[in-house]
């Protein structure tokens, strides 16, 4: 594509044509080189241990192989969309991912006391999803149009768009999910430059509040609840079972790790949730500390590439969506990786791009998609 | 899209500051970083800390989530009667078990199973106790025992819903002679909570994988033996109680295996002879101290108590008026009566208080001097002018014994009693046996507070007051009269495994051999003179029984009194009792016979004896070619002369 570009083309000097010009054919498809490689690493990874944690299950393998064929189709989509056409859609997508909440309380499909899907006649799908992607979307358009850092009555706005679809996301109830789109979207806030002073004096009213909540306000059971997520260890039966195997299978480990598909916790069901949530557990037995820092290694490279992204990124709607994908990112591992050696309550967050299933990878990718997106709206002259 | 200008719009960027943003964003970019960095911190600390420094215990945990220890319970010895035949047995049994840590809710677990098979409450009230009970984790408890193919199959089928959940053959015990061998054999159970409280930390290593234990009888005192040694299995399974191989294992050592003297065909010819009334039969081979017959009627069925008996059963065993579960062969405390005749006569003899010569008159009853009160002779009217001591065996004259009885006194009498073994137990090799009493001076001091009185020592001597004995007491007394008062130990094992089991001599009771003769002379006139008590049953005897009648008062009967059978309530007549030895002249066998308010010794207990020395010599003359007696000589079957 060497030579020069249309007339109509030149007049825009941010243009796609200026990333052309570097010939390389990963430019031309807006994809950046270094996620794109830290990404295969990971999804190389994590077949990998998916392979063991399923018993050996090749059907398995390939379907989730298919789904990562599937996702990485829609990231390079999503590439191709510019940023000013996401902040542009982003309420748009906010809206509709919340009357399709509104609508999953209502006639929502799901198990165990949980309503979660919505049926679609030849599929289902979890609305949640969306909104993992259209809040931070929503947060950096609602910021990217207002002087910066935000007023007291801004912050109230955006912490209602915030809390309104976790709540409702919570009433399904899936506090996990809940919890990482709140999350999202106060990365999001933060990131706009919320005073710190906001901050400090939330957290001093949350923890004011916290002791007479507690001693006249809740009950014995919703205290019992909360004591059992906080720690699962005393339910013996229960969670506690699920911790304590998922610890020895890590612990068991060691430095060296037992060997792929040698690891005894999780080849013989001692594990449970061995393939989708409890996943990290199985490479730590059978790839050791090592497998364990290698992972995080994969998932740093991608976290700073993408704080890269942010950092280079050319408008305050690119700077603090790719901001918070990027964390948003880095929680999921944060919060997954705690859950299952005993650190954090058990919340049911999969491990990114290990865990077994479809929707969740999908709704990763897009994420990518977006961070591609902005690394190619880049120009030098930026900020 | 991607083609879609991107100019800023005025209302956007037009007061914005993009500089000072950008500062603000990198600044916020920065912090988060650090948090971050932080909190990657934390997750690295954790599982260096899991990894690394808790390394060994989660790797021992891991190991002990993988690898069980599985205990191969050992195979119970077998118990084999004298002549061979198996008398205790292990069946293969198939038996259901749970662990209960692999099951999620052993609730619903136990209700599936009983829509699958029948399962009593008290099955699952046995095994709920099972789960209170101290016990390894992962081990398997049995929740069902002797499962049909059906049953099997139900479980089979389902197998993939019932984790934690097997099947399992054992050997169970079983008994294939029932009642016949109840009371000397016992039985084994299922190990109890008070069993398992007495374990201490080798036993409970021992019982690893064993589900009974011998609770009563031989399966009880041989119980060491009988057990054998524990093996143990090293098993890699899953989080599912699924074995998935074994690793190596150790085989178990099975129990030795035990010899009794008991002859079954014995058990069964007294067993048979006693019917329906209570009572027992103890016979002992007189050289070796053997008990080749013990029985104790009524019995009961010990292969209910094998695997649990249900308590409506063990209640109406244990209330029967019957004592079925009660075994008086050791257990069954009875005035001698006349049976100690004999002893006390040869130790008249013996101590020279009396002579062949000596001869006393007998008017139907005894006066002490200077004491009006009258000791009656069983016979009103007496048994003549002068008896012997000849006669007084052969016709169990009260009178002559309680005139031996004045002039010998307890202290000379006790001596002799006490060398045949009264009063003390007799050392048979099965539990709870009772030692009886063979009174003294000292013994009513200390008991009751009393000096001894002259009339003490009359009632001493017919067997009556204070005199109390075991059948196998009187089978050992009447045992150690044949071995001309050599006492043997009496023994029910004869060899363990191929070990024999040594007779032994306990003491011996010296006296004159023509005294011997004496009182072997006159207990073969019991049953082959014309006046003997027991000359009922010599009709076609081709051998010679040496004997003693015996009838044991329930109750009191008053100065006055008569007794009146009629009066006396089936459960206060007399007791029937009857000791006896053959041949008389080279002795082989020794047993006594006690039918519970029989009421005569000669009627009642007589002939059972005379079906198991039958009995008994007709195996003799199976076992070896040769028949072991003559018929009996003309110089020893003489008439009585009164």
């Amino acid at each position: 594509m060497r030579g020069p570009a249309p007339d109509f083309v030149r007049r825009m000097p941010d243009g796609p044509e200026n990333a052309k010009r570097g010939a390389h054919w990963l430019a031309v498809m807006r994809l950046d080189p270094w996620l794109l490689l830290g990404l295969i690493c990971l999804s190389g990874f994590g077949l990998t241990v998916l392979y063991s944690a399923s018993g050996h299950n090749t059907n398995l393998v390939e379907r989730q192989l298919i789904f990562f064929g599937l996702a990485y189709t829609v990231m390079v989509g999503v590439a191709q969309i510019r940023p000013a056409f996401l902040e542009r859609w982003a309420f748009w997508l906010y809206g509709m991912g919340v009357v399709l909440l509104v609508l999953t309380l209502l006639v929502g499909v799901g198990a165990k006391g949980a309503q979660r899907w919505l049926s679609l006649g030849f599929t289902r799908f979890q609305p949640s999803e969306i909104l993992k992607i259209a809040v931070p979307l929503t947060v950096a358009a609602f910021f990217s149009v207002r002087h910066l850092p935000p007023r007291f009555l801004q912050v109230l706005v955006c912490m209602l768009l915030i809390l309104l679809p976790a709540a409702l996301i919570a009433k399904q109830p899936d506090l996990g999910t809940a919890i990482l789109v709140a999350v999202s979207g106060l990365i999001g806030l933060f990131l706009a430059g919320l005073r710190w002073r906001y901050i400090v004096v939330t957290l001093l009213l949350v923890s004011a509040a916290a002791w007479p909540m507690w001693n006249y306000v809740m009950h014995d059971y919703q205290k019992q609840r909360i004591l059992t997520l906080l720690d699962p260890e005393a339910d013996k039966w229960g969670a506690g079972w699920n911790i304590t195997q998922s610890k020895t299978a890590i612990g068991s480990g060691g430095i060296e790790g037992k060997g792929w598909m040698k690891g005894t916790q999780s080849q013989l069901d001692f594990l449970p949730e061995s393939h989708t949530d409890f996943i990290i557990a199985v490479l730590a037995e059978e790839f050791g500390l090592k497998g364990v820092l290698a992972l995080l290694a994969c998932y740093g490279f991608l976290i700073v590439r993408g704080a890269i992204i942010a950092w280079q990124a050319r408008t305050t709607f690119n700077r603090i969506l790719a901001g918070s994908i990027a964390l948003t990112f880095f929680i999921y591992v944060f919060v997954n990786m705690g859950m299952v050696a005993g650190l954090l309550p058990v919340v049911g967050v999969p491990l990114p791009m290990v865990s077994l299933g479809g929707t969740s990878l999908l709704t990763l990718m897009v994420g990518f998609g977006f961070l591609m997106a902005i690394a190619s709206d880049r120009v030098a002259g930026a900020p | 899209m991607p083609l879609i200008p991107n100019i800023p719009r005025p209302k956007s960027h037009h007061f914005k500051d993009h500089l000072d943003e950008a500062r603000i964003f990198g600044g916020r970019l920065l912090a988060a970083g650090l948090c971050c960095l932080l909190l990657v911190g934390v997750i690295i600390y954790r599982y260096y800390d899991l990894q690394v420094v808790h390394y060994d215990d989660f790797l021992t945990k891991a190991e002990q989530n993988r690898i069980q220890i599985q205990p191969v319970p050992p195979t119970r010895g077998l118990i084999y009667d004298r002549s061979g035949v198996l008398i205790a047995e292990n069946r293969p049994s198939f038996m259901l078990t749970l662990v209960k840590e692999r099951i999620a809710d052993l609730e619903a677990t136990l209700s599936f199973l009983q829509t699958l098979i029948p399962i009593s409450d008290l099955e699952i009230e046995e095994y709920r106790k099972a789960l209170r009970q101290p016990r390894r984790p992962y081990e398997p408890i049995p929740l069902r025992f002797r499962l049909t193919e059906a049953e099997i199959a139900a479980i089979a089928v389902n197998e993939y819903r019932l984790d934690g959940v097997a099947v399992e053959a054992q050997f169970v015990r079983n008994y294939p002679y029932g009642e016949l061998f109840a009371h000397s054999l016992g039985y084994v159970s299922r190990i109890s909570m008070n069993d398992l409280a007495s374990f201490d930390e080798e036993k409970i290593r021992r019982y690893a994988g064993s589900v009974s234990i011998g609770k009563v009888g031989l399966e009880k005192s041989y119980e060491d033996v009988l057990l054998g040694e524990v093996g143990a299995r090293h098993v890699e399974t899953n989080a599912h109680g699924r074995v998935l191989r074994v690793l190596d294992s150790e085989p178990p050592i099975s129990g030795k295996d035990l010899h009794l003297y008991l002859e079954l065909e014995l058990q069964k010819v007294a067993t048979a002879a006693l019917g329906a009334n209570r009572g027992s039969v103890v016979a002992i081979e007189v050289a070796t101290g053997g008990v080749v017959a013990m029985v104790s009627t009524p019995s009961y069925d010990p292969n209910l108590f094998v695997t649990g008996i249900s308590f409506q059963e063990f209640n109406a065993l244990n209330t029967s008026p019957e004592m079925p579960l009660y075994n008086r062969s050791v257990q069954g405390l009875y005035p001698p009566g006349s049976t100690l005749k004999p002893m006390l006569g040869l130790g008249g003899l013996e101590t020279g208080v009396i002579t062949t010569a000596t001869r006393v008159t007998d008017p139907g009853f005894f006066t002490l001097p200077n004491d009006s009160r009258q000791y009656r002779d069983w016979k009103r009217g007496g048994h003549g002018g002068s008896v012997d001591l000849h006669q007084a065996i052969v016709e169990s004259c009260d009178t002559f014994f309680y005139s031996l009885a004045a002039h010998m006194g307890i202290n000379l009498m006790n001596p002799v009693g006490a060398a045949f073994g009264l009063g003390e137990k007799s050392g048979l090799d099965i539990p709870n046996e009772r030692s009886g009493n063979w009174p003294s001076q000292a013994w009513k001091k200390m008991k009751k507070k009393l000096p001894w009185f002259p009339g003490d020592s009359l009632n001493t001597s017919i067997g009556q007051g204070f005199v109390q004995a075991t059948p196998v007491q009187l089978a050992v007394m009447v045992a150690t009269l044949a071995n001309r008062g050599k006492r043997m130990k009496p023994l029910l094992v004869e060899a363990i495994g191929d070990q024999p089991v040594a007779s032994k001599i306990l003491n011996q009771y010296v006296a004159k051999p023509q005294n011997w003769d004496v009182v072997f002379g006159a207990m073969t006139d019991v049953v082959h003179s014309a006046r003997g008590t027991a000359k009922g049953i010599n009709a076609g005897l081709h051998y010679l029984i040496a004997a003693k009648t015996g009838t044991a008062q329930v109750v009191g009967i008053k100065q006055n009194e008569k007794y009146d059978r009629n009066k006396v309530s089936a459960l206060n007549r007399d007791h029937a009792l009857f000791v006896a030895f053959a041949p008389a002249d080279h002795p082989q066998l020794a047993l006594v016979v006690i039918v519970e308010n029989g009421e005569h010794g000669s009627s009642m207990a007589a002939p059972v004896a005379r079906q198991v020395f039958d009995t008994w010599f007709a195996l003799q003359a199976k076992k070896s070619a040769s028949p072991p007696t003559l018929a009996p000589s003309a110089n020893t079957s003489k008439e009585v002369t009164p």
